[in-house]
């Protein structure tokens, strides 16, 4: 199929789009002892991205670019991310000490740990979403499309992805 | 008032305990599910309200005393925060259920399925 | 008070949108209204002053409709009957029944003081004699900008005084997820595995 997904208007706008969308939920994460979001949100609009990248493009086209074992190992490393900045607080005294310099407050410089530990939170949430998502549009359509077909029955095209 | 918001609260609560227990099929389950996550989640913020608070976010310039007298209350918020998102991998945990079983059964009703599984 | 209505009318729309999520017979339109009363739910976030919940909740939103939607638009169940199951219907009802008198002292009581703390007086306003243990809440606010430095004070109880929780609730998201993944891919594999056990 040529146009696998949805059609190239969608398609063209999500490419503008979806980096726009991405780069958000960094700003964010990355604000989030400044102003209302953090890592737990930016990671949800990132996984709202892919979302937008899989209705747009369909699962395969997708899972060519970004597979589901990369978001396994970014996930995973967003968690040890986590975990390493709580084990960089034992180093200062106690597990998830604030070590780093606090700062002056309302800067980007401020907080000491907690802008880190929003951006692994941020890699952590969002890689881990992004993946079920994959993983529910190649496993789930592809499978019932083929269920379909081998059951006689011609599905709707526009789950052909 | 505040009486009634606390009574709408449960009273959403209770709504999705009945779609849970009441109900065969399965998204239908899934959207009770769905309910109580809801309504858990906002009688936790409704908890911590202060009548005429801000969001807890300290502005640039506001003293400190004055932050502490007016701000609502940061900690059923930070906890509600992380149980969102926890019922985001829920949510997703339950459709995969439900692609499964379909998959398996081709129907959501669960009296079909039980008797399919004979 | 102008909040307080607002809340309340907002929540009376939740309470509809969840009925017909709950009680229509297409399943199209419960995942519909359900989606509507999560932007409801966002909407209340936002009144009370939660704007980090009002973002996350909205964002939840759209992907938690994406997901029910996926399930829902490509499974056409043509088998939608609710049976009327007089047993369950009656579990349900003894539930309510329970819920309601938990309320009924929670929020009132028999003399008129509950557990709970009247709306928009929380447990932090109490001073440190009252018969409600003011809790931790006022400290953070006091406190939080001075010792962690961060201006936003969710972000301070979230990621520094109360981390130990942020790292067992991202484990519990990992888990969830991780049931997922297991969920779909194992029945790929057995296929696979029949598939191949067939071809030679």
């Amino acid at each position: 199929m040529k146009h696998a997904g949805m059609t190239s208007i969608v398609q063209n706008t999500t490419r503008l789009v979806a980096g726009f969308i991405a780069v958000f939920a960094v700003y964010i994460a990355l604000t989030g002892h400044l102003s209302p979001g953090g890592g737990f949100a930016g990671g949800v609009i990132l996984a709202a991205a892919a979302a937008l990248v899989l209705l747009a493009f369909g699962g395969r086209r997708t899972q060519a670019v970004l597979s589901e074992g990369t978001c396994h190992v970014v996930d995973a490393a967003g968690a040890l991310g986590f975990v390493a900045i709580a084990l960089g607080g034992l180093g200062a005294g106690v597990f998830f000490a604030n070590f780093l310099p606090l700062g002056e407050l309302h800067r980007f410089a401020s907080g000491g740990t907690i802008a880190l530990a929003n951006l692994a939170i941020l890699v952590k949430v969002g890689a881990g979403l992004v993946g079920v998502l994959l993983a529910l549009a190649v496993y789930g359509t592809a499978r019932y499309v083929a269920a379909e077909r081998a059951r006689g029955e011609s599905p709707d095209p526009f789950l052909e992805i | 008032m505040g009486i009634t918001i606390y009574v709408l609260t449960f009273a959403l609560l209770l709504i999705g305990i009945y779609a849970v227990v009441a109900k065969k099929n399965v998204v239908k389950i899934i959207v009770g599910v769905l309910v109580i996550d809801y309504a858990v989640n906002l009688f936790l913020v409704l908890v911590g309200y202060r009548t005429g608070g801000g969001a807890p976010i300290l502005a640039e310039g506001q003293p400190v005393t004055e932050f502490a007298r007016t701000a609502v209350d940061p900690l059923p918020q930070a906890m509600v925060l992380t149980s969102i998102v926890i019922g985001l991998g829920i949510t997703a945990l339950m459709v995969a259920m439900a692609i499964r079983l379909w998959e398996n059964y081709r129907t959501f009703d669960m009296n079909e399925i039980r008797r399919l599984r004979g | 008070m102008g909040i307080e209505l607002l809340v309340v009318a907002l929540l009376v729309f939740m309470l509809i949108a969840a009925l017909v999520a709950v009680e229509t017979s297409d399943l199209l339109s419960a995942v519909i209204s359900i989606g509507a009363a999560g932007f409801a739910l966002s909407a209340i976030d936002l009144l009370v002053g939660a704007p980090d919940l009002a973002i996350t909740q909205l964002v939840f939103e759209v992907i938690a409709l994406v997901l029910l939607l996926c399930v829902v638009l490509t499974r056409r169940d043509t088998s939608v009957t609710q049976p009327r199951d007089a047993l369950r219907t009656g579990v349900a009802l003894l539930a309510c029944g329970v819920v309601l008198v938990i309320v009924f002292f929670a929020v009132g009581g028999t003399d008129g003081r509950g557990a709970l703390p009247p709306f928009g007086d929380p447990v932090l306003n109490h001073g440190p004699g009252a018969v409600v243990s003011p809790g931790v809440s006022a400290e953070y606010l006091a406190r939080g900008a001075r010792e962690t430095g961060a201006a936003n004070a969710v972000m301070a109880v979230l990621l520094d005084y109360r981390a130990y929780d942020t790292l067992g609730e991202a484990t519990i998201i990992f888990v969830s997820i991780l049931g997922a993944y297991a969920i779909l891919r194992r029945v790929g594999r057995r296929a696979a595995a029949r598939k191949e056990e067939a071809a030679p």
